[in-house]
């Protein structure tokens, strides 16, 4: 974090309540760019909020409150217009909890974002869902039923589907929402190694709660408990000299 | 524990009578339109126009003009029920309108489909006289469309909301617009609920004789022009039936089975289309 200009994106006093119900309390973090870092915390800390919040996905929900500000490319998005909105998630491709692959075959959920950004040829589109499939490992499994319904997929091949199409409009940044909690060990083995991959191209956040995997994958941690920042840093200072008490006390499982 | 099995076997009893009086009403609704319509029954009944003659005895014609009439009608009024419905449909969804104005406009819609379609009937035959016309197919299908709007639209409205919050949140992930998001994935997700609703609308329309009894009119022909009257099956119904000749009579209950028949083909079709349009839909 010594040059600030590989940050990928900043929250300022970011504020957010969900039915009166203040969810993060004052959150200021810095996200470092091209790294891995992972969000942790306990159930119900504003994980999944904060993350939701980087593409403004939160506000598609009623009775949601966002105060304060997100920076991502010295702008601050939570400013722009509605009409701009698009744009700034397309920045962020985002992998949920749960696979959600669309109402379509594998190949039409890969390239149904750049249908939708960009007009390409034919052979233009082939080719980049080819190569989205191949970079999220899942190319060899589905080349020869690419018009197959996403929805026969397994868990596991429908969460790199979710991968590839993410990857297929260009993010800057990937978006993980606990990713691999869904999956079979093996799949979720797969996920992990495909976002250390990942990282060298693109920003990836990933909320986690289980610390194991944070420790495996993660450059640069965000400790969440209570809506609050308790503390961020380094994975190895993170891990190896947590300054706050909470910390020590989450890292050694006395609160969960 | 006695108690519990006691409940357990009465429950058991309730259930079976239900399912027994719901079999048993469509096996005895069948058996009385055929009973009753048997001796009517011909090839001429279904490739002939009607005639005064018709109303009177035996022969003259058959019911070819209501069920042209009668598709004439329904097809129409369900298409454009199924184009307004549909917007207003998509647009209920809290991605457009904040809530408590669209469980206003559902509300609203809950209303109209509670309203007796005679009253529909009424509301078109005084529209058709403030314009100076006469009976025509053209307020038949104002009143169908007016009658199936709220049924097609609120079955929409249903399984759009049914349509997982999560696979909106991809679809705008991936930068969707608002419009793309409904368009291009809910309408898949629901297209077998959008389905259903159809022909639910479909079902209701070309089966209801209330509302278009004031404002279609009656004729024995095949009508050419939307300003012509025009006969439907329901009500070539009413009007076989209350004619004093029992031989006229039964012909009502022929006309009555081949009105089942094409409501029970639309029913069989639309499980056979929403089975195919789930091929792509997430579970």
């Amino acid at each position: 974090m010594k040059n600030l200009s590989n940050i990928q994106i900043e929250t300022i006093d970011l504020n957010v309540t969900y039915h009166n119900n203040h969810v993060l309390k004052n959150v200021n973090i810095k996200i470092p760019s091209k790294q891995l870092t992972a969000i942790i915390g306990p159930s119900g800390c504003g994980k999944t909020t904060l993350l939701k919040s980087f593409n403004r996905l939160l506000e598609i929900r009623d009775d949601v409150s966002i105060s304060g500000k997100i920076i991502v490319d010295n702008e601050n998005i939570l400013d722009h217009k509605a009409g701009d909105v698009p744009d700034i998630r397309k920045k962020m491709g985002l992998l949920s909890q749960k696979p959600s692959p669309l109402p379509m075959s594998i190949y039409d959920n890969v390239a149904y974002g750049q249908r939708i950004h960009n007009k390409k040829s034919k052979e233009d589109l082939d080719k980049i869902v080819e190569d989205c499939l191949k970079e999220a490992g899942l190319w060899q499994e589905v080349k020869d039923r690419l018009h197959d319904p996403a929805s026969r997929l397994s868990a596991g091949q429908q969460q790199r589907l979710c991968l590839a199409r993410a990857i297929a409009v260009n993010p800057e940044v990937l978006l993980c929402d606990e990713p691999t909690s869904a999956l079979d060990p093996i799949s979720a083995q797969q996920i992990e190694k495909l976002l250390l991959k990942l990282k060298k191209d693109y920003t990836v956040v990933l909320v986690t709660h289980t610390l194991r995997q944070a420790k495996r994958v993660a450059d640069y941690l965000i400790f969440l408990y209570f809506g609050e920042v308790v503390e961020e840093g380094t994975s190895d200072e993170f891990f190896n000299n947590p300054k706050d008490p909470k910390t020590k006390a989450y890292l050694e499982g006395e609160i969960s | 524990m006695n108690r519990r099995f006691l409940e357990e076997k009465i429950f058991k009893i309730l259930m079976i009578f239900s399912i027994f009086i719901v079999v048993g009403s469509l096996i005895l609704i069948f058996s009385v339109i055929v009973f009753n319509g048997a001796s009517s029954i011909s090839l001429d009944m279904l490739t002939q126009t009607s005639s005064p003659r018709f109303y009177l005895g035996k022969g003259g014609g058959g019911m070819l003009n209501a069920i042209v009439g009668s598709l004439l009608l329904a097809l129409p009024a369900t298409a454009m029920a199924f184009l307004i419905g549909i917007c207003i449909a998509l647009f209920l969804q809290r991605d457009f309108i904040h809530p408590t104005i669209s469980n206003f406009i559902r509300l609203c819609l809950d209303i109209l489909w509670g309203v007796p379609s005679i009253i529909y009937g009424i509301f078109c035959m005084t529209i058709m006289i403030a314009f100076g016309m006469s009976t025509s197919l053209l307020f038949g299908i104002i009143a169908l469309t007016l009658l199936e709007i709220p049924i097609i639209t609120r079955s929409i409205d249903e399984s759009i909301k049914m349509v997982p919050l999560g696979l909106k949140e991809s679809a705008y992930s991936l930068g969707s617009t608002k419009f793309e998001t409904a368009i291009k994935v809910v309408r898949r997700q629901a297209l077998p609920g959008i389905v259903a609703g159809i022909l639910l609308g479909l079902g209701r329309g070309i089966g209801d004789a209330a509302s278009i009894l004031l404002t279609v009119g009656d004729s024995n022909f095949i009508p050419d022009s939307l300003y012509d009257s025009t006969a439907a099956l329901p009500t070539m119904i009413l009007n076989l039936l209350s004619m004093p000749d029992p031989n006229v009579q039964s012909k009502a209950y022929v006309v009555a089975f081949v009105l089942l028949i094409i409501v029970l083909a639309i029913s069989i079709i639309s499980r056979s289309l929403s089975k195919k349009s789930t091929k792509y839909v997430i579970k």
